[in-house]
């Protein structure tokens, strides 16, 4: 059909030509008009408090009462129960945020711009590995540290960035993809390459050692820092290409515990949702499938724009530890994803699949039809609150979310 | 009775048989434990089987 392969080709052209570079980092409220008090923006879909998962819960709870609006986490799991709080997606505002994703006024947030088309995207700050807000962790070593990145280190790298005139993004994931990363559970080398960067900016920009030296080692320890500038750069990436009628290409992945959704370039704002699926993976020591959390975050906008899973053939590492198989299997979810897609992309290639381009372009014609459909790397939280990160995996985009979309791209096209 | 007198399927299987095997696995196994060479086709009917879902598909461009 002519108006798809246009559509889709403008789609497509979009993602390619945008020119995402970090700027700067700003609390939350100075960025989202909007967002005011006693409102939560979360990952995933659209979802009420009856029917959030345990994670998303206990961070629910930790954010009302790291934002002031309770004094303690029973109190403030009363307030969200009893409809005190506003919910809303991230991707309603422009945000993005892994795991369970929140974001409240006082949060300092990456700012992304897409310079091709002057758009803006945002995420919070990756706050390591443990016991952390976006795997349900709200204990008082979670809060202190969510108050450490407001005042401390926020403040800090976004002086930096601002000195530095901006990071390019682009090319530090290029060179990260042949270094091993795949940009969603491997961001060793880009979080490296970024540090490298910025750390001369931070010196230059800092008048305190102390601080400074906490502050490089704040993004040296953390292999997974990178991934929250990541997902900022896919959403400004994406959010361009959206909105095209009568293309097919997905513009939007995310779950929330409880759903997963998405949403196409040619049917706009529209949510396509079905239950999250279970990911499949290996679980740290003393864990197990009955402690796992169904999937969460929205962290698959790196798979709508080729990376993670779709760039599997770039990480072998990680298709062990997401227990995806063999290493030497690593390039089969690449090659699958390519079944799937429009293009590859080509200034984002991958060294062990010939320097092939990532897989980029979903085309919910091309899932239906083939029944494959996208394969997401994922960190595995406990599906209790406060507990945290128990594991890593792969998960599966449902089918259904693809079929109602296609169900639906039909009716607005005059289609039955 | 020559080769040439049979009839043509007869004749495909009085030589050796070589197998192109398209969509369900299972009978590769069976055909190679009987020592025939087999190449097997991943592939599945549009949309899974469903009738509906394939013809909007084909009415979409795929």
């Amino acid at each position: 059909m002519k108006l798809i392969e246009d559509a889709n080709q403008q789609a497509l052209t979009r993602i390619l030509e945008g020119e995402p570079r970090l700027i700067d980092i700003v609390p939350a409220r100075e960025l989202i008009p909007g967002l005011r008090e006693r409102m939560i923006l979360h990952a995933g879909p659209p979802i009420s408090w009856d029917r959030m998962c345990g994670p998303m819960r206990g961070a629910v709870a930790g954010a009302i009462v790291f934002e002031g609006w309770a004094k303690d986490l029973p109190t403030a799991t009363k307030l969200a129960a009893n409809g005190e709080i506003e919910f809303h997606p991230n991707h309603h505002f422009g945000a993005v945020g892994p795991m369970t994703g929140m974001t409240t006024m006082s949060m300092p947030l990456f700012v992304v711009e897409n310079a091709r088309f002057s758009n803006r995207a945002y995420c919070a700050i990756n706050e390591g590995l443990g016991k952390v807000m976006r795997f349900g962790g709200n204990d008082a070593s979670v809060l202190n540290r969510l108050a450490w990145l407001r005042d401390v280190f926020g403040p800090t790298l976004g002086k930096a960035i601002r000195a530095a005139g901006g990071v390019d993004l682009k090319s530090i994931v290029a060179r990260g993809l042949s270094m091993g990363d795949e940009l969603h559970q491997r961001n060793l080398a880009c979080s490296s390459v970024f540090l490298r960067e910025i750390a001369p900016w931070m010196a230059r920009t800092s008048t305190d050692n102390a601080v400074l030296a906490e502050c490089l080692a704040f993004i040296g320890q953390n292999d997974q820092f990178f991934l929250n500038i990541a997902m900022a750069m896919g959403k400004a990436i994406t959010d361009p290409a959206n909105g095209i009628r009568g293309s097919t290409i997905v513009t939007t992945m995310c779950r929330n515990g409880t759903d997963f959704g998405i949403r196409v370039s040619g049917l706009g704002e529209q949510w396509f949702t079905a239950p999250v699926e279970m990911p499949e993976g290996l679980y740290f020591a003393g864990y197990s499938e009955k402690d796992a959390n169904p999937d969460m975050g929205d962290s698959a906008i790196v798979e709508t724009i080729g990376l993670g899973g779709f760039a599997m053939a770039a990480a072998p590492a990680v298709a062990g530890f997401v227990g995806a198989g063999a290493p030497s299997e690593a390039g089969n979810f690449t090659r699958s994803m390519g079944e799937i897609t429009v293009a590859q992309n080509p200034e984002w290639t991958i060294a062990a699949m010939d320097f092939a381009g990532v897989p980029t372009g979903i085309d919910i014609r091309l899932v239906v039809d083939s029944g494959v459909v996208p394969v997401i790397n994922t960190g595995i939280a406990h599906r209790e609150p406060g507990i945290g990160q128990v594991g890593a995996g792969v998960v599966k985009a449902p089918l259904a979310c693809f079929q109602q979309a296609i169900v639906a791209i039909a009716k607005d096209l005059g289609v039955s | 009775m020559t080769d040439q007198d049979r009839p043509q399927y007869q004749q495909l299987l009085a030589r050796k048989v070589e197998v192109v095997n398209v969509g369900l696995e299972g009978f590769v196994k069976d055909l190679r434990d009987c020592g025939i060479d087999v190449v097997h086709v991943d592939w599945k009917p549009s949309a899974g089987g469903d009738p509906q879902m394939a013809a909007l598909l084909a009415k979409l461009g795929v």
